[in-house]
């Protein structure tokens, strides 16, 4: 049983930490996990992202065609994914910068105003554990204590302040929960 | 120790200091550059050397001269600049030294792009520099892998005084992976018997070249290179089986393209079809006798590369025509996809198979209109 998580946006938006996060959570679980950007030149103004794929046994291929799950933080993200998803996967759409709906109707969808959250809260660098939070709630991966144990586990002590701030993040991206899939 | 989350790079870098490297000569290009990078903030720490070079020449031959002395030495680049090293690599084979190279490949031929390939794979298992020798090429295929085959390239290299070649690619390198890394080795500062350390007092001089003005002398040293390399053959072949027991065909695949093939052929167990999946380990000295006998058991091989079909050939050495092989292979850093390698997986299980033509023939008629 393995799941396979991309995560996609600007460079900038925490894309690559967000991966690296939930793959610290994995490993501190004792699962098998694989983490592997994007690291061509698309990385400068168009869209990073990253794959991670968790499972019980060792991990075959890094990359997948059909993922079972991913975060879009920004439209050419969920240009590029919204088609590649296993039917039944599960899309956390960043809705505080993308307007379009998404057309499948075979997915989960998630639609978080993850900027407008993370504002509030604090900062808009946490929009990436904002739509983390609901990733994690609608994706029976990882328990959402396992992320929060690892950002304090892996987070140089220096950030530490910024903890309660992050875990509240987490926490109420995962308050948002998608419809069942028709 | 436990496990931490590593970069295939960064964690073979690491891997070479706690194996006791003294030196790390290098320059840096994409997709390998972390491993220099590492080097360049570690080995100053720890009173090592590390000198970023000119150019892929000066490294190279700053690592000929630090091997002179038997010490533990490492360089790594990625394929243009391992092009560049070749010269460097020929004149350690002739003068006998051992070395350690990682080379992280990406798309060619030229300069290509950065994306991950290997398509290095005749160069560095078959020709690279100039005259007969032949390196040992470990191909890891996972970051763990990309550790314990660091490690053991250091001893392998002091073994046989031979250029140890770590061969993996840009999506090995770049990935991360939970990795155990091995404890520090104390390092050994032993001038070796052959060595050169600038002290010959109370000694007979030393002396270290791969110049022998004399045929028959360069014939003497051609002869015992070969017959180091029989020995190395005879002892130092790896390579890993996975789902091989009651196979009845199997897919043969080393580095990233085994992992792609992994996934694969779990996907075709789950739906009854009897495959396996060969990796080796060491591509040189390459597993010939297991591939031996699995040709005169199995059904059909399948074989997948991510270049055009270059291990393919020494398969086919290996099987000599006894068993049908197909061919599957993505090129210039386009990475091999499971579902890909599970087509052509349905192809081999249900026929037909020949052992006529060539199979690289058939793939490109198979891609033609595909790209």
């Amino acid at each position: 049983m393995q799941t396979e998580i991309i995560v996609a946006g600007f460079g900038g938006q925490g894309v690559l930490f967000a991966g690296q996060l939930l793959s610290y959570a994995a490993m501190d679980e004792g699962k098998e996990v694989t983490w592997i950007p994007s690291y061509g030149p698309e990385m400068r103004g168009g869209t990073a992202n990253c794959t991670v794929i968790i499972s019980d046994e060792e991990i075959g291929s890094p990359i997948v065609r059909n993922p079972m799950a991913a975060i879009a933080m920004n439209l050419p993200s969920l240009d590029k994914y919204e088609s590649l998803l296993k039917p039944g996967g599960v899309m956390v759409v960043n809705s505080s910068i993308i307007e379009r709906e998404v057309t499948r109707t075979d997915i989960k969808v998630v639609r978080v105003p993850g900027n407008d959250i993370a504002e509030r809260i604090a900062d808009k660098r946490m929009t990436n554990m904002v739509l983390l939070g609901a990733l994690l709630a609608n994706l029976p991966v990882l328990p959402i204590e396992a992320v929060e144990k690892a950002l304090k586990d892996h987070l140089p002590e220096r950030h530490h302040r910024l903890l309660p701030s992050n875990y509240q993040a987490l926490r109420e991206g995962a308050s948002y929960i998608a419809q069942p899939v028709a | 120790m436990a496990r931490e989350l590593l970069k295939g790079n960064e964690a073979v870098a690491e891997a070479a200091i706690r194996a006791g490297a003294v030196a790390y000569f290098g320059y840096p290009i994409t997709p390998q550059t972390e491993l220099l990078e590492h080097m360049s903030k570690r080995m100053p720490e720890l009173g090592r050397a590390f000198v970023q070079a000119e150019s892929e020449l000066g490294a190279v031959n700053m690592v000929y001269g630090a091997a002179c002395t038997g010490r533990r030495v490492i360089t790594s680049s990625s394929s243009p600049g391992s092009s560049l090293m070749m010269e460097g690599f020929s004149y350690m084979a002739g003068t006998e030294v051992p070395a350690v190279f990682v080379d992280v490949m990406r798309g060619g031929p030229g300069l290509g792009n950065i994306q991950p390939s290997q398509a290095d794979y005749n160069q560095i298992v078959h020709g690279g520099g100039h005259g007969d020798y032949t390196p040992i090429v470990l191909a890891p295929a996972s970051v763990q892998e990309s550790i314990d085959l660091t490690v053991l390239a250091f001893d392998l290299a002091e073994k046989y005084r031979s250029l140890v070649v770590i061969l993996t690619d840009g999506s090995i390198g770049q990935m991360m992976e939970p990795a155990e890394l091995p404890p520090m080795a104390p390092i050994n500062n032993e001038t070796p018997e052959w060595a050169v350390d600038g002290n010959m007092v109370g000694r007979e001089r030393r002396f270290l070249s791969s110049i022998y003005l004399d045929p028959p002398a360069e014939e003497v040293t051609n002869f015992r290179l070969q017959r180091r390399w029989q020995e190395i053959c005879a002892n130092e072949v790896r390579y890993k089986e996975y789902y091989m027991d009651d196979a009845e065909y199997a897919v043969v695949g080393f580095g990233s393209a085994a992992r792609a093939a992994l996934s694969a052929v779990r996907a075709a167990r789950a739906e009854g079809i009897k495959i396996g999946l060969l990796r080796p380990i060491t591509v040189a000295p390459f597993p010939t006798k297991v591939l031996d006998d699995l040709s005169r058991r199995m059904k059909g091989l399948l074989v997948v590369e991510m270049n055009s079909g270059q291990m393919l050939e020494d398969v086919r050495l290996a099987t000599s025509g006894r068993i049908p092989i197909e061919f599957y292979g993505r090129m210039g850093g386009v990475m091999l996809l499971p579902d890909e390698v599970l087509a052509e997986i349905h192809a081999l299980a249900t026929g037909p198979l020949t052992t006529e033509g060539h199979p690289r023939d058939r793939w490109l008629a198979r891609m033609a209109g595909k790209n």
